[in-house]
């Protein structure tokens, strides 16, 4: 590929309709991480969500402590639902059709805000004139992935986005890990909200209340094990199971605010998250054989400070990063190169960005890298300046491609290699979508276009087919799934 | 003329041409006679709780670990002097009465640490350690079988998941609520990849996939009796797909795991019976694997679930199956007999099972499976799952 087109397509979401490619591609790089917009126009006017989740979870409560006595009910029925992302409408409507309507009603509510938030995001990249700047975002996003399938989330996960990620853009590692870590979100995403320190004087109170019906609350060790294993130092980054559970005995009371029973002793954190004294487990922790005296919310923020200096970590974001801007199997110079840099600067994510952008690996070799289904829509979006899609028709179409926003399979977000999506299936969808969308957005001068978007790097096979198209429309959804657009 | 046109026999015979240039990949060979055996492996991504699925009620420290899970079970067949089946399996419960199911308990791939991705990664990649392959052992299952001809090989998946993943010819399908694109436009497409090997091959795949998939209605697979369905009609015809894999999420079950087990246990429930059902004469040839990445804490956590564990339980069903028994070598649930003392010990290996299983279903020799699909094991493949 041409420096150009490296920089508008492996950097960047292709080039905007109407837009020329830089002359100085990589200066044009660097000038889009200073001009970056954190909170771009249709950011600010979204509403204020914090105390939806827990406003969602009193209802589920309540719910099933009026219906205790009839085991075949389940309220968590209706969260199932909320993983909109993966559901279709009619499977969505029968689950909802069940539920009791105030419940129902928030979860449409849920649905609502997710669908806005998502559309919300897909139009941000599309209009933006720093889009190196915006995938650094979905990187990151991903990284700290957090998805709309457990109750409550949908309110939150574009909030994750929006307000713990794009702000810490061009900040420090330590910074964006504790700002995402400790999220509404991810608190609820990965059960913190609801993990108590057993020996706390809630936890206490609890065992008594509870003794011998079972149902007694306390620990719960998901985030922590994601923490070291996705966020920080890797799965091999040399962490014990009593590392785990020492992190998740520190993160005990870190939780979502307005929750049945807690809201009254919790204290408001930044970010929207809460912390409530009562349910964390007082005393020294020790993780990774350094110990953390009691100092209640901070131990944890002590902890994740450590986490985000320790090399573990700053190899494995390294070889992360390598891998999303050059191939599946990034050059160990590239990975080596973003590891010193990252111990260097102390994590600082701007400089790693400026490092990436002055890299040689970063602009050379052929495009392999496999787009995602969120990459290419995107892209094709940009292309066509197809902008009047509703809400409803941008999720729709992601859901479709295999990957609405914010709602991987798993902790560990979407993957980044070619194999998770190079499938077949998953590119006659592209190839459907892409004759439906040529139809229906202005289709002159498509040749000229495409050597616009990408300059130098144009086949001859797909100049040929572009040019023996019997349309314009026909020639535009030809080249939305050339080649050229599949890898960057 | 769009491709709904085209049905899987005419696209068989050739009579109709799709555009020269549509199949100019190598075509798979499909054509099988009929009669051949299937295999269908269910993943349960998430780690399946094996001891809420088959419970040990007759355990005496079952009781202690998990007295909140007790009232699941009231009323619940016993269906061994020790194990009782969650309420949920009730199709299953009807196949293991019939002697079409066996379960195999305390089973555990060799992994040994408790990240789902590594865990998955190698019950897929049959790998010894996780991420050093990047290909999956139901690939190299076809491989194996393909002595004289390919046997057609599906993920029933939006994407196509690791344990498909090879050399060998496999394809992926999942219903789709797009408009299907014109004849024309998918021919000048087939030929703009002419040149593309990686999409040249990746569409002549889709095309074929799509013509043998029916119009089903089908927008998703959420529908589990629908899935279980259309997982049937691309396999029991003599010409469908031999092998096939379908994937259920769901079993992360930290929290609330009484209502979070029971609602992924009806769906695989009603996805394995549609399943069966609609797969009609052929399921007397079909076998089933269903096997999770790893098992979950033997004891409730403080938010009345389960963490990250060890061994879970392992479903083998199908006509084929020797089934209605349980096989285990159970360890017990003392806290002394616990794995780190917090998991069920494993004391079967899960790789035995499934290359035990798939060997003897296809009449392959079982050393040789075992080496093939789960390198650089020491366990020998389990003997006597199938009906031979």
């Amino acid at each position: 590929m041409s420096p150009q087109s490296v920089a508008l397509n492996r950097f960047g979401y292709g080039i905007r309709a109407g837009e020329s490619a830089s002359t100085d591609p990589k200066a044009d790089l660097l000038r889009q991480l200073e001009q970056f917009d954190p909170r771009p126009g249709p950011l600010t006017a979204r509403p204020d969500t914090s105390g939806e989740a827990g406003a969602l979870l009193r209802i589920i409560r309540e719910g099933r402590r009026e219906r205790a006595s009839d085991p075949s009910y389940s309220m968590e029925d209706g969260a199932a639902a909320t993983s909109e992302a993966r559901t279709g409408r009619s499977a969505r409507a029968q689950q909802l059709a069940g539920l009791p309507p105030e419940y129902r009603a928030k979860l449409r509510e849920a649905f609502g805000r997710y669908r806005k938030d998502a559309a919300t995001r897909v139009r941000v990249t599309v209009a933006s004139s720093t889009p190196f700047a915006e995938r650094l975002v979905h990187f990151w996003s991903n990284h700290f992935s957090v998805s709309t399938g457990k109750p409550g989330t949908p309110f939150e996960v574009g909030n994750h986005e929006f307000n713990a990620i794009r702000p810490r853009l061009t900040g420090t590692f330590a910074d964006m890990l504790k700002a995402a870590v400790l999220s509404p979100a991810m608190l609820l995403y990965l059960d913190q909200f609801q993990s108590i320190g057993p020996n706390s004087t809630f936890g206490q109170g609890q065992a008594r209340r509870a003794r011998g019906n079972g149902r007694r609350r306390g620990l719960n060790e998901n985030l922590a094990r994601e923490v070291l294993e996705l966020h920080t130092l890797g799965v091999d980054g040399g962490y014990s199971q009593a590392d785990v559970t020492g992190l998740a005995r520190a993160l005990t009371g870190w939780t979502i605010p307005n929750l049945a029973r807690i809201a009254r002793f919790a204290e408001d954190k930044p970010g929207g998250a809460a912390f409530v004294a009562v349910a964390h487990e007082r005393g020294t922790r020790r993780v990774l054989g350094k110990s953390y005296p009691d100092t209640g919310a901070d131990q944890a923020i002590a902890i994740l400070d450590d986490l985000a200096a320790h090399p573990s970590t700053a190899r494995f974001i390294a070889t992360k990063l390598a891998r999303h801007f050059t191939t599946d199997d990034p050059p160990q110079s590239l990975i080596a190169r973003l590891e010193r840099d990252f111990s260097r600067t102390g994590g600082d994510l701007g400089s790693l960005a400026r490092t990436l952008v002055n890299a040689p690996e970063t602009w050379e070799g052929e495009a392999t890298k496999f787009r995602t289904p969120i990459e290419w829509f995107t892209s094709v979006l940009r292309f066509t300046g197809a902008e009047r899609l509703d809400d409803n028709r941008i999720t729709g179409a992601l859901r479709q491609l295999g990957q609405a926003p914010w709602s991987a399979p798993s902790p560990a977000g979407f993957d980044d290699v070619a194999d998770a999506w190079a499938g077949p299936d998953a590119l006659l969808r592209r190839v459907e979508l892409a004759e439906r969308i040529a139809r229906n957005v202005p289709s002159d001068a498509v040749l000229a276009r495409a050597d616009a978007a990408f300059p130098g790097s144009l086949s001859n096979a797909t100049r040929t087919w572009l040019s023996r198209a019997e349309s314009g429309s026909q020639a535009l959804g030809l080249l939305l799934v050339a080649p050229e657009m599949m890898r960057r | 003329m769009t491709l709904t046109t085209f049905n899987r026999r005419s696209l068989l015979a050739g009579s109709l041409a799709l555009g020269a240039s549509s199949l100019a990949a190598p075509r798979m060979a499909f054509a099988r006679a009929a009669g051949e055996r299937n295999l269908l492996f269910v993943l349960l991504r998430g780690a399946m709780d094996g001891m809420a699925m088959l419970a040990p009620l007759g355990d005496p420290d079952y009781a202690a670990l998990r007295s909140a899970a007790l009232p699941d079970y009231e009323g619940a067949t016993r269906i061994d002097p020790i194990f009782a089946l969650h309420p949920a399996f009730t199709e299953v419960g009807s196949a293991y009465a019939a002697g079409e199911a066996l379960f195999v308990h305390a089973t555990a791939t060799s992994y040994r640490e408790r990240s789902h991705f590594d865990g998955q990664d190698l019950l897929e990649s049959g790998a010894a350690t996780p991420n050093s392959l990047r290909e999956g052992w139901l690939n190299r299952l076809v491989a194996l079988m393909s002595e004289g001809e390919t046997p057609r090989a599906l993920a029933i998946a939006p994407t196509m998941p690791l344990a498909l993943r090879g050399n060998a010819p496999a394809s992926n399908y999942a219903p789709s609520a797009l408009p299907e694109a014109s004849a024309d436009f998918m021919d000048r497409v087939a030929k703009l990849y002419a040149e593309d090997d990686q999409l040249a091959g990746l569409y002549a795949k889709a095309l074929e996939t799509r013509a043998m998939a029916t119009d089903d209605g089908l927008r998703n697979l959420r529908d589990a009796a629908k899935a279980g369905e259309l997982a049937a009609s691309l396999m029991r015809e003599a010409d469908g797909a031999r092998i096939a894999m379908i994937e259920l999420g769901g079993w992360d079950t930290h929290a609330n795991q009484r209502g979070a087990f029971a609602r992924p246990a009806r769906q695989l429930d009603t996805l394995l019976g549609a399943y069966a059902k609609a797969m009609g004469p052929a399921w007397g040839d079909t076998l089933v694997l269903v096997a999770t990445e790893f098992g979950r804490t033997a004891r409730y956590n403080g938010t009345g679930g389960t963490d990250h564990g060890t061994a879970s339980a392992t479903l083998v069903m199908g006509g084929a199956v020797r089934g209605k028994r349980v096989i285990a070598d159970w360890p017990g649930l003392a806290q002394s007999a616990l794995y780190e003392g917090r998991d069920l010990k494993p004391t079967t290996a899960l790789e035995s099972v499934l290359a035990g299983a798939a060997a003897e279903h296809f009449g392959i020799d079982p050393a040789r499976a075992m080496a093939s699909l789960f390198p650089g094991r020491a366990d020998t493949a389990l003997s006597g799952l199938i009906r031979t």
